[in-house]
């Protein structure tokens, strides 16, 4: 399909958009042919969104024209869009929980009997006639909430269906899903693509833009850098297109020495904010100098796991020691006190305060001690210091440390965490996606320092939705699923796929007999 | 230069907002002028402001009453601005400035023949205990149960000048008075040092002021109810206690306010009727608002209203314009100042993103909770 020449069923042509003090898009041009799946890379703020929500009518460009089918459209706004056949899958998905997947569908473009009411027999007709066009048969009268996050997705793409779009967008869309369900998602665009309809894929996951696309971009800093085919080029190629240097995609592991056991959780449970058991009945030991990758998708405990261990959650039963040392139940500065550090998920709101100058934040978990505080009173020169020092040493790139940590790109605000925490003396660092949606030079500097840190005797407990980042970086790898370990696998000899199924569906195939239920 | 910048975008908003209400009242002073004479009289407005000026700052008289006014509103700002730093909305202290000034009055009266260095002490004490008293209550039931504390404090409010009416009105009552009405606290009262009433209060109050600027920005407790206030998912992480500072900083606030109770009945009044009370603990909303929560611009803010209060009856005598005209003022400052986001549109403001931390806080009171799991 690659090779078919054709009018361009969207081009968009020199494209700028300015904001205060930014050039979001340089003069891009893009274009995607009928029957395209067309992959738009870049780093987070290359400029991707912008472009998006010009082609949405979200935002006027200053420059450029977008045509459709040749004919020059000035788009009003995304009902505009929606009307001329463009229709966008957020990566944060636009479902009503509560609504039925036909209601859902319908939302905004009902079918209408006389003046009040829905036609709801046309409705479901056509969503299941659309289902089985793709491929994919839903019931209409599911109720979204109801529904994995794999088929949440389905939802929204049968919504841009129902609307006739011939042109997709999705942006990032496998950033929630498994191995597995990413498969089945890739089948369905490549249907949609045999149909005939066009799609553009946002990502800045390497081996998946190979995978799917027929057509790369690759934008940085607002421009088009390069336009690439997939058989002709390497991850290699399009991570230094898109970083605009070298990278190294995979780190250099390097040989672990585990030594002596630094952490043992036995039997651990706990509950969840709504009371369920979240976590029932986890055992682990993690070494001196060693990586412990937890792979499950998420939700299936591990954030309660963390939690529990690190003092933030009271676990209902088991056992936490660290070094020897009863630390179950213990509250979180005591658990720091004993050397535990910990980067949380969600960064914004457990990391760090957006509302602070970075000192304040580079400070966040140490502010009581010795040399930042004397006693009750803060000891403002000492943080400054320490301050610029870590900005430094962890290049964390801020016109001054003054600024509020809001003003700083995800990635600067990443390297702000991992610089305060990091720098402790540690026995046990606790990871919980330490990379989420940051782009591959923070990635990469990231992994770097965890592995600087094992290889300096700190134990690790690694997790991560991403099942590719706990396999480059984990000596062990344990898949959690429904709150249980279902199975370890040693880092450097697992396989992919089997770790991908045993995180879907918490079992292998019987023939397949290994260890299951703990780690030790 | 950037100093000079970024304390514009932290003051700019309080002194637009002081700008358009000025400019708002003398609107309100020219119409109803002409609606009650018929005459249109424009230099009016402009009379009534000087007459104002000269009341709060025209005469060494009228900065003491200027300073007098200022103390309370001082403390009471101070009370309601702590509460805003760790992301509380303590609209409490009202009832806590009456439990103050009601701790002072029994035992202001129980000692008021004893040496003035026991019973100022222990009255002043008495106060700020009964103020920490009542504002403790609703920490503790926000940090145990996570009852919102505009709601608890609205209803102690009802209750503090409910009970400070029975108790004037039966145990302290003076058996011989027909009205409802205690003894004079005697030798509890503080200590005149200048002008007609300039007393001890007006020094505690300013005090105060730097105390809490040390505790907010120097000291790890103030780190600690800021980051509360700011974040307090990230202050649990950080091996902080949202629910310990909801209490303590409630429990701060209550004392606050209750010393400024206390320094009131104490320092001016001296008696309390059951009737007792004023917009002290409202004002001091206000007042904190106004210095968005900065003790510099607290002081600015008390000593603004304080010296509206203290030239409201020359305004009157001198103008013939009702000394209400001043609640005018100050509601309409309190209106620009919450109305923020669009004063900020039409002046076209840089937000005060570029002021750390200063601002911000205060809007998030409103329906968040501090208190999770």
């Amino acid at each position: 399909m690659t090779e078919e020449v054709g009018a361009p069923a969207l081009e968009m042509r020199g494209i700028t958009k300015r904001y205060p003090g930014v050039i979001a898009n340089d003069h891009i041009d893009l274009g995607v042919r009928p029957g395209e799946i067309h992959a738009l890379l870049g780093e987070n703020g290359a400029g991707k969104t912008t472009l998006m929500n010009v082609l949405y009518g979200l935002a006027r460009p200053d420059e450029g024209e977008i045509r459709l089918d040749g004919e020059v459209v000035a788009l009003e706004g995304p009902a505009d869009a929606i009307a001329r056949g463009i229709s966008m899958v957020h990566q944060h998905f636009m479902l009503v929980p509560v609504l039925t997947v036909a209601e859902n569908i319908v939302l905004g473009s009902e079918t209408m009997k006389g003046r009040y009411f829905l036609d709801r027999a046309e409705a479901h007709r056509r969503i299941i006639e659309l289902g089985q066009r793709f491929g994919f048969d839903i019931d209409p009268e599911a109720r979204v909430g109801s529904l994995s996050v794999g088929w949440q997705q389905r939802v929204e793409i049968l919504k841009a269906l129902y609307r006739d779009a011939r042109i997709l967008v999705l942006d990032e869309p496998t950033a929630v899903l498994t191995p597995q369900e990413t498969e089945e998602i890739f089948a369905v665009l490549r249907g949609l693509a045999k149909a005939g309809h066009s799609i553009v894929f946002i990502s800045h996951k390497l081996y998946e833009v190979l995978e799917i696309a027929d057509r790369i971009t690759v934008i940085r800093r607002g421009k088009v850098v390069g336009q690439r085919l997939p058989s002709q080029t390497t991850e290699e190629d399009l991570a230094e297109l898109m970083v605009g240097r070298e990278v190294s995609l995979v780190v250099d592991r390097g040989i672990s020495k585990p030594g002596e056991p630094v952490l043992k959780v036995v039997g651990l449970k706990a509950r969840d904010d709504r009371g369920r058991e979240a976590v029932r009945g986890v055992d682990l030991e993690i070494r001196a100098g060693e990586i412990l990758g937890i792979a499950g998708v998420a939700g299936n405990g591990q954030d309660e796991l963390v939690e529990a261990l690190i003092g933030l959650r009271r676990p209902t039963d088991g056992q936490v020691t660290l070094e020897g040392h009863d630390i179950t139940g213990h509250s979180i500065r005591s658990v720091y006190g004993a050397g535990v550090a910990f980067v949380p998920a969600d960064r914004h709101r457990f990391g760090m305060v957006l509302a602070f100058s970075l000192p304040d934040n580079l400070v966040l978990t140490s502010y009581h001690r010795e040399p930042y505080a004397h006693g009750i009173l803060r000891d403002d020169a000492a943080i400054r210091r320490t301050a610029e020092e870590r900005i430094k040493a962890f290049d964390i790139r801020t016109p001054t440390a003054d600024v509020r940590a809001s003003t700083l790109s995800g990635g600067n605000q990443q390297k702000v965490i991992v610089a305060r925490e990091f720098a402790r003396d540690l026995r046990l660092l606790v990871l919980d996606q330490p990379t989420r949606g940051l782009d591959v030079g923070s990635i990469e500097f990231i992994h770097k320092q965890a592995i600087a840190k094992r290889d300096a005797g700190t134990a690790i407990l690694l997790v991560s939705a991403e099942l590719d980042e706990v396999l480059e970086l984990s000596d062990r790898i344990a898949v959690m699923y429904r709150g249980v370990i279902v199975g370890t696998f040693d880092g450097r000899t697992a396989d992919k796929r089997e770790i991908g199924l045993l995180m879907a569906v918490g079992a292998r195939e019987p023939a397949n007999g290994a260890t299951e239920g703990s780690v030790a | 230069m950037r100093t000079l910048q970024r304390t514009w975008y932290v003051i700019a908003l309080p002194v637009i907002s002081i700008a358009l209400s000025v400019m708002l009242g003398s609107v309100v002073i020219i119409l109803s002028e002409w609606l009650v004479s018929g005459e249109l009289k424009p230099g009016l407005a402009l009379d009534a402001y000087s007459a104002l000026l000269q009341g709060s700052v025209g005469s060494f008289n009228a900065i003491v009453s200027t300073l007098v006014n200022t103390a309370p509103l001082l403390l009471g700002g101070l009370s309601v601005g702590l509460a805003f730093k760790a992301g509380l909305f303590n609209i409490g202290a009202q009832g806590q400035f009456l439990m103050g000034a009601l701790g002072a009055v029994i035992v202001g009266v129980i000692f008021r023949e004893d040496s003035p260095l026991i019973a100022i002490p222990a009255a002043l004490a008495a106060g700020m205990l009964m103020g920490a008293i009542y504002g403790f209550i609703p920490g503790f039931l926000k940090a145990t149960s996570g009852a919102h504390e505009v709601v608890t404090t609205i209803m102690l409010n009802f209750i503090a000048v409910a009970v400070l009416a029975g108790m004037v009105s039966s145990v302290l009552k003076v058996p011989t008075s027909p009205q409802p009405i205690t003894l004079d606290v005697g030798n509890a009262a503080l200590p005149i040092l200048f002008g007609r009433n300039g007393h001890l209060g007006i020094i505690y109050a300013l005090l105060m002021a730097v105390a809490y600027g040390w505790l907010v920005f120097r000291t790890t407790l103030g780190f600690e109810i800021r980051t509360t206030g700011a974040n307090p998912d990230a202050a649990r992480y950080a091996g902080m206690s949202p629910r310990r500072i909801v209490v303590l900083t409630m429990s701060a606030a209550g004392m606050l306010a209750g010393l400024a109770g206390a320094t009131q009945l104490l320092g001016v009044s001296h008696i309390m009727t059951a009737s007792y009370g004023t917009t002290v603990g409202f004002d001091a909303i206000a007042v904190a608002l106004l210095g968005r929560t900065n003790p510099v611009g607290i002081v600015l803010a008390a000593v603004i209203f304080g010296g509206m209060r203290a030239g409201a009856p020359a305004m009157q005598i001198q103008a013939g314009v009702p000394a209400d005209l001043v609640g005018v003022i100050q509601a309409t400052i309190l209106f620009f100042l919450v109305a923020g986001p669009v004063v900020q549109r039409v002046f076209r403001l840089r937000n005060a993103a570029a002021a750390i931390e200063e601002t911000g806080t205060f809007t998030r009171t409103y329906g968040s909770e501090t208190v999770s799991r």
